[in-house]
């Protein structure tokens, strides 16, 4: 008997016309915590549906080996009947359900068919206490915040005998306290003996946290790299592992992460003042209170804040008054005032919005790339009120070449994209309603380094070419990464705007959590 | 990247689109023989035309409807509302006939303004309104017609449903006049599709080889010329195959190409998207309904024309011939996916099936269990395809 708990040997997965997997191996041990590493588009989703059954056995080669049997899986069912449970990264809980039903779903507590409230909700209070949810278990799940869902969804992974967690992306949407309470957990979890296996794109993250380290490229394993438990790792030979994860999913060394910026910043471009919003529902809540900042042209300006501090929602605001209430505030476009009261009015002046969640606000998954770059701005390829299809494919086939979009054709479905290539397309759609003022909310979140890097070459170029640019991000190295200056924002407020030479993430930290005096 | 792709590639690419198709051959073919071959005979082929036109006319309103994601539930009352409206003016008060065709068409442009105003203004969903429509209609039906039948029209609204262009080249024992439009037409989509064609092979997409293209101009050439041959034989070419030629050439650009045409796919594909591209969604839903009354007065016309009369039940459940034509036709019960000429092909269908089980004498209890299971079916293939397609990933 081997000490591993998990085996899956010389793994192929094919799809019509492509080979996503090509003989992956990937061994883990009990009781470790195992990060796989990849950009998108690797194989890492498609390994891990292989392993809980989503693709049923038989339609991919390769043998899975589970405490060291031979196994199976012909659904979902079958893996998470032997412990083995994946917590996606949109989660999968009902909303207007509470934390205990969302638990036990499919599991229900009952005798005969009839639910047993007294046993689910004490059973869900327990393992609330477990993950360290200090919540009523009768609270409805909607009325959580994305770090305290995730918790949620561990709990329920605990309820059913977990043996192996797999979380994808676990803290691609959480603040950096839910984060490190998030890690802390696993890191429990694993000392109870649930061995845990995490796909992640923040390697800092998973230098701090993970036993082992798998990285996959194009589909097949390159390297298990064994780390050091998190305690005993220096800072230095973290750097060092961090760089050898890189470079394998990569294949080439990244010795800088940002491509050098140089700034020629011109005249104002936008200018907004004294800016507010209240909540769209919550009367008396008001999500952004008397913010003002202005951008340049050939400018990166970010816009630092933790989750909830009101970035999205003054973006959105000014973006066509697409989100909140009783707004006020003037925007100012190269010195006059303006004002869209809808996003086609925002966009004729040249402002461009690009959604931090493209595939609820950016995309439309189920039509080709073609259509999705021509959306907004469809008068240009059809200027007698009709649309030229030949001149759109022409247009649209540009973009996918000049922004190295990953596709066939721009026949290809968007939805069967990577993320990476669907967030090309996202910015392919705005580019082309040449836009003055580019706001890029959480521009390379969900997305793999190169491709990352890929963006960030864009904004540049963009700001090269006299745009004006706001990138809202809550990745402090990236803020300092690629902008000029940068506003902190904290409970809707601009607390701070610093130039990038004389900012430190200290600094800056200091100013996204300052409160209101 | 530009090359020629082949037959198998485009058929099991396109399964949903060239699914229809082979389906409707199928059912052609199979009432064809359990009808004895009266199915196709120029009679029939005839009398096809003019009494399912209402069916293809709401079909081209409803997929659009449910492209953007909605259902119209209330088109047979808005039907029977706009025949009742037009026969009052005609029959009753003694008007030309067409002020009849006029009011009838203002009416069926107010129900579509009622509907659009409160799905696309206040956010009612359009089940709820066009459910409560398809009541609000119908009364207003009876009420307008004080509960009786008007009959009979004019002979120049009859015309409308039941008249023909023909004899205008004579010719021996078949019509001239129909062949040489049925002609024009093939020979219009020749030309139109070679266009195309070489467009896009100047813009350097795949285009299928060039005896597969020739093959299928000549299949569609040979099938639409031998409709035409039948309907020479018979009594010409029926006025509403004009009317329907021309819904279906305005409406297939409309979709395709125009502006409009294409907000409503991006709504219906994923609506929060389209609003954030600055797609005036609120004006795209209004439009929709207020165009699908428009049509629904279209096919009241027809419909009054062609049975010559009002009656308070016109056009029941005819909502389930346009909505079941739609969804043979290929659209998506979630929406963002469908064409016109599918929901056509849909109809078709649809038609077909209705007068071959006529012909055999099948009873109407029994056609309406079999076009209810015929709409089952059709939806359970749209979301089995669904399927197929994510398993593909």
């Amino acid at each position: 008997m081997s000490d591993h708990i998990l085996e899956m040997r010389s793994i192929t997965k094919r799809f019509p016309g492509v080979v996503a997997l090509s003989d992956v191996s990937l061994s883990v041990s009990h009781g470790e915590i195992h990060a796989i590493c990849g950009e998108n588009g690797a194989g890492k989703s498609t390994l891990m549906k292989v392993l809980s059954g989503v693709y049923p056995s038989g339609t991919y080669e390769g043998e899975i080996h589970f405490n060291g049997e031979l196994v199976r899986f012909g659904s979902i069912n079958d893996s998470e009947a032997k412990g083995i449970v994946i917590i996606h990264q949109e989660l999968a809980l009902v909303p207007h359900l509470s934390i205990a039903e969302n638990i036990f779903l499919g599991n229900e507590q009952s005798t005969f068919g009839v639910i047993n409230w007294y046993d689910t909700n004490a059973r869900a209070a327990e393992l609330l206490q477990k993950v360290g949810l200090y919540e009523n278990p009768v609270t409805p799940v909607g009325a959580l915040g994305v770090g305290k869902q995730q918790l949620v969804e561990i709990a329920k992974a605990l309820s059913k005998n977990v043996k192996l967690l797999i979380l994808d992306e676990p803290t691609a949407a959480l603040n950096d306290d839910d984060s490190e309470h998030l890690l802390g957990l696993i890191r429990g979890l694993r000392d109870e003996g649930v061995t845990c296996i995490i796909i992640s794109h923040k390697l800092g993250e998973i230098a701090a946290v993970a036993d082992a380290t798998t990285v996959i490229r194009d589909g097949s394993t390159i390297e298990t790299i064994p780390m050091r438990s998190a305690g005993e790792t220096g800072a230095g030979e973290r750097s060092e592992l961090t760089r050898r994860i890189i470079k394998g999913m990569v294949g080439r060394d990244m010795d800088n992460m940002y491509p050098v910026r140089d700034a020629r910043i011109g005249e104002e471009v936008i200018r907004i003042e004294d800016w507010n919003v209240w909540h769209p529902t919550q009367p008396g809540r008001k999500v952004v209170d008397g913010a003002s900042l202005n951008v340049r042209a050939g400018e990166v300006v970010g816009i630092a804040g933790l989750m909830g501090a009101g970035r999205t929602e003054l973006a959105m605001s000014v973006f066509g008054r697409s989100y909140g209430r009783d707004i006020s505030g003037t925007v100012y476009m190269h010195g006059k005032p303006v004002s869209f009261s809808s996003v086609s009015e925002a966009i004729s002046h040249g402002v461009a919005y690009v959604s931090e969640d493209r595939k609820r606000y950016g995309l439309n998954l189920i039509e080709d790339i073609r259509r999705n770059i021509t959306s907004a701005a469809l008068r240009k390829v059809a200027p007698r009120g009709w649309v030229n299809t030949h001149e759109e494919v022409a247009v649209s086939e540009g973009y996918r070449t000049s922004m190295n979009i990953k596709a066939p054709t721009v026949m290809s479905v968007v939805g069967q994209l990577s993320g990476g290539n669907q967030q090309k397309v996202v910015l392919s759609k705005w580019l082309f309603t040449e836009p003055e003022v580019l706001i890029l909310d959480e521009p390379t979140r969900g997305i793999d380094v190169g491709a990352k890097y890929e963006i960030y070459s864009i904004i540049n170029e963009l700001a090269a070419s006299g745009k004006a640019v706001i990138v809202i991000s809550s990745e402090l190295p990236e803020v300092l990464g690629v902008c000029d200056r940068v506003y902190t924002l904290s409970a809707g407020r601009v607390t701070g705007s610093v130039d990038v030479g004389e900012a430190t993430q200290e600094h800056l930290m200091e100013l996204m959590t300052m409160e209101k005096e | 990247m530009s090359g020629t792709s082949n037959l198998l590639e485009l058929m099991t690419r396109n399964l949903r689109q060239s699914g229809i198709y082979i389906a409707f051959v199928l059912i052609v073919v199979l009432f064809t023989v359990m009808t004895g071959g009266s199915l196709l005979s120029p009679g029939n082929l005839t009398n096809l035309v003019l009494q399912y036109s209402y069916i293809l006319i709401l079909a081209i309103g409803m997929v659009m409807i449910i492209v953007a994601g909605h259902i119209d539930l209330s088109v047979g009352s808005v039907v029977a509302v706009t025949g009742a409206v037009s026969a009052v003016v005609v029959i009753r008060e003694g008007m030309p006939w067409w002020v009849g065709v006029v009011a009838a068409l203002l009416t069926g442009a107010l129900v579509g303004v009622w509907q659009g105003f409160w799905v696309a203004v206040v956010g009612i969903p359009a089940f709820i309104v066009t459910l409560a429509g398809m009541l609000i209609f119908r009364g207003l039906t009876m009420q307008v017609l004080d509960n009786v039948s008007l009959s009979p029209f004019p002979n120049e609204y009859q015309m409308i449903a039941g008249g023909f262009l023909n004899g205008l080249l004579g010719g021996p024992g078949y019509d001239v006049f129909t062949l040489l439009i049925f002609a024009l037409g093939v020979l219009g989509f020749a030309v139109q599709q070679w266009r195309a064609r070489l467009r896009k092979l100047k813009y350097k997409q795949p285009v299928e080889a060039l005896w597969l293209f020739a093959v299928k101009i000549l299949v569609v050439a040979a099938v639409v010329m031998a409709f035409g041959w039948r309907l020479a034989n018979a009594r010409g070419l029926p006025i509403v195959l004009i009317l329907l030629a021309a819904l279906v050439l305005i409406y297939g650009f409309v979709t395709q190409r125009t502006i409009f045409g294409r907000h409503i796919y991006a709504m219906g594909g994923n609506l929060q998207a389209a609003k954030l591209s600055g797609v005036k969604t609120v004006r795209v839903n209004f439009l929709l309904f207020v165009n699908m009354g428009l049509l629904s007065a279209v096919a009241g016309i027809v419909y009054s024309a062609r049975s010559n009369s009002a009656q308070p039940g016109a056009g029941n459940m005819f909502e389930l011939d346009a909505i079941a034509a739609a969804f043979i036709g290929g659209a998506a019960v979630t929406g963002g996916v469908g064409k016109v000429q599918g929901a056509i092909i849909g109809g078709l269908i649809m038609a077909v099936m209705s007068n071959g089980m006529q012909i055999m004498g099948i009873d109407q209890s029994t056609q309406n269990v079999v076009r209810g299971v015929v709409l089952v079916l059709a939806v359970a293939f749209d979301v089995w395809n669904k399927k197929r397609a994510a398993a593909d990933r």
